[in-house]
């Protein structure tokens, strides 16, 4: 009885096909935004902010761009650190030759860049399926980080190697460079999540996101029945390379400040953002927000508990969080291989009659 | 004949016993894969943990040592003897077998029937999961694997082909370790090939790779089967780390050669057990010759870490199986 479908009557096909037609996923949605913009922004500690919801935001994008190649259009990607990193010099590099550009347009610039290059690495997703591809993505992770590393156009020649965003200012408020403050950048990288995963959700129940899911399920069968799929699967990379670029710029001007290629996208991230979409679900932009909230938090608290609550040295809380973090992998995947968006369907599933038995 | 050309020669036989490296990893994987359909992730992880539990037992260290001297407070670090490498590795082996029966009792009898790429995912929770374990269990500082087999260049090779350039020429370097490699890796390769082929285990392990439904239909225990595999993969992981812990300490960066791997088993083709071999010589001949001539002199060097991945993606462009794969036949 607490979740309800019955009772909303649609008069035009506008009011149906809204992206929420459910007046109380309309209002959970509403409510989640509210607490987002006004609650947490006024509770939030400074540790939390950069140790959580900074990433969280951040890594939402990525995890949202990366859902959109394998939930969506099934294609297993393991090069989203690659792309991130893309991203980020690409940022570095508008910042630098155009100082006076606003940050927004780089960000959403390097993403162009980003979604072009992922259009060449997806290129080869035309002949090389499953678990080859997978590999093959590789190719692109390694490739772009060695780039990066040893070509010194890349990172202006400085001498450590590393690029280091310059101070930018977005409406009077610094949110680059070492003078940032937190609040604005919580806010800029929040209206771009909620940005781009209204336009994600949007794309993927469109006639673009059912040509991915048809290819998705069974590639020569779609093509029968008329999806393009060197459309749709180049339209997957470009636009999921797109979200990544933007998370990888994010992460690099707004969040770390300076990065060091290797270190900042290394084949961890890759996994990282695989980790949080195939936690949170597969093929569910919800699911991709609440899988990289899982992955950004869970560290943090179990640091918190082992280190500073138990007092534990800091070596063994590391080793016993990578068995934990594992651990939760497998037994979620055992438990829900669906993902807890999943769950959360479940759980809309049983409030609807909840508590009465029909 | 100008030195250089000596050089490139020297730089192709190292190349080609990196390559018996990479292929005793890639091994491991195609075992798995081909008897279960899982991409063993945790492969390299699994090597590290394997060396790093054979020389735990050598050195007579405490398992968790670190972690008992924490909660209790007390100071105990080893036994205080030195297992002889043979039964060390006996007891590795032991401990391997153990790890193959829990994983399978523990993850995969769970995920029965679940895609591909969600079993994928399990074992890179499996390798975080090992990764930590292992650390915990044996400390993470470097450590020497020494079991006896002698390492440095090999002096008879170098003296009997000194002659064959000029006075600057000293004579091809192989390193002694990467013979024995090779050696240990034929063997290894042999072993199974004679068991697959001629015991009657060695047959259902086939028959499971063919087609699970039909194998299970005739009475072969598909659950036995995955533990033995996994002993097996264990067994070869533990020669693996065995070969590079011996080369470059047993260490976190160990279990990284798994990444090495994969490039190997794409182009041999995940199924194929000679794919693997030789798709492992291609890719070690490959890299080095390509920083030799090209990498080092043109482009900064380091090309080895995304050159033998480019090649795999050039080459399945052409051919998307691998090697030697089983052709793709796709229905709708």
């Amino acid at each position: 009885m607490f979740y309800r479908e019955a009772g909303e009557f649609k008069t035009s096909y506008r009011a149906d096909q809204q992206t929420f037609p459910i007046g109380l996923d309309k209002l959970g949605f509403y409510t989640s935004l509210l607490i987002a913009f006004v609650v947490i922004p006024l509770t939030m500690s400074e540790y939390w902010a950069q140790a959580v919801f900074l990433p969280f935001l951040i890594f939402g994008i990525a995890a949202i761009g990366l859902n959109i190649l394998t939930g969506y259009c099934g294609q297993v990607s393991l090069g989203s650190g690659g792309f991130m990193a893309v991203g980020a010099y690409a940022c570095y590099k508008l910042m630098t030759a155009f100082p006076d550009m606003n940050i927004l347009i780089c960000v959403l610039l390097s993403g162009g860049v980003t979604a072009f290059v992922g259009l060449i690495f997806g290129l080869p997703s035309l002949r090389i399926k499953g678990f080859y591809l997978a590999v093959a993505t590789l190719a692109a992770q390694f490739f772009l980080v060695w780039l990066f590393n040893k070509v010194g156009w890349f990172y202006n020649y400085s001498a450590s190697g590393q690029i280091t965003a310059p101070e930018r200012t977005l409406f009077g408020y610094v949110i680059t460079g070492a003078k940032a403050e937190t609040l604005p950048i919580y806010f800029v990288c929040l209206g771009l999540l909620v940005f781009l995963a209204v336009i994600a959700r949007n794309l993927t129940r469109g006639a673009m996101g059912r040509k991915w899911m048809a290819i998705r399920d069974m590639d020569i069968a779609a093509e029968i029945i008329g999806v393009n799929p060197l459309m749709a699967k180049l339209t997957a990379f470009a636009i999921s390379s797109f979200y990544v670029g933007i998370s990888g710029a994010l992460l690099f001007a707004l969040y770390l400040g300076a990065v060091e290629v290797g270190e900042a996208f290394s084949i961890q991230k890759s996994f990282l953002i695989l980790f949080m979409i195939i936690i949170g679900g597969l093929g569910s932009i919800f699911g991709s927000l609440v899988g990289a909230a899982f992955m950004i938090a869970m560290p943090v608290i179990l640091k918190n508990l082992l280190v500073t609550s138990l007092g534990w040295p800091g070596d063994i809380a590391a080793h016993l969080e990578f068995m934990i973090v594992g651990l939760m992998i497998i037994v979620f995947l055992i438990l829900e291989p669906h993902g807890l968006a999943m769950l959360w369907r479940i759980i809309k599933e049983k409030l609807r009659i909840w508590p009465f038995s029909h | 004949m100008p030195a250089e050309f000596y050089y490139g020669v020297e730089v192709f036989l190292n190349g080609l016993m990196a390559g018996v490296m990479y292929s005793l990893v890639a091994l491991g994987f195609v075992l798995i894969f081909k008897a279960s359909g899982i991409f063993n992730y945790a492969q390299g992880i699994m090597a590290l943990f394997a060396a790093l539990t054979l020389v735990g037992f050598q050195e007579g260290q405490i398992p968790f040592s670190h972690l008992i001297n924490a909660i209790f407070g007390t100071e105990v670090h080893h036994f205080g003897w030195h297992m002889p490498a043979f039964f060390a590795i006996l007891a590795a082996l032991v401990i391997m077998i153990i790890f193959a029966w829990l994983v399978e009792k523990l993850i995969l009898q769970h995920l029965v029937n679940q895609e591909p790429i969600i079993l994928f995912m399990a074992t890179i929770g499996l390798a975080y999961f090992m990764e930590g374990f292992g650390d915990l269990m044996w400390g993470s500082n470097v450590k020497k694997l020494d079991i006896g087999i002698p390492q440095g260049g090999n002096f008879w090779i170098e003296e009997s082909t000194a002659f064959l350039g000029g006075p600057d020429f000293y004579g091809f370097y192989l390193d002694t370790l990467d013979i024995y490699a090779t050696f240990i890796a034929a063997a290894l390769v042999i072993a199974l090939v004679i068991f697959s082929q001629y015991t009657k285990t060695g047959r259902a392990l086939r028959a499971v790779a063919d087609d699970h439904q039909a194998a299970l239909s005739v009475g072969i225990s598909l659950r036995a089967i995955w533990v033995i595999v996994w002993a097996i993969a264990g067994f070869v992981a533990l020669v693996a780390g065995i070969m590079w812990g011996a080369k470059s300490g047993v260490q976190f960066s160990l279990s990284l050669i798994a990444l090495k791997a994969l490039p190997v088993l794409m182009l041999g083709g995940f199924t194929s057990i000679p794919g693997a071999i030789i798709g492992g010589l291609i890719i070690g001949v490959g890299e080095k010759m390509f920083e030799f001539l090209i990498g080092a002199p043109l482009l900064g060097g380091a090309t080895e870490n995304w050159f033998a991945y480019m090649v795999a993606l050039v080459f399945l462009v052409f051919r998307p199986q691998g090697l030697f794969g089983e052709k793709i036949i796709e229905r709708v």
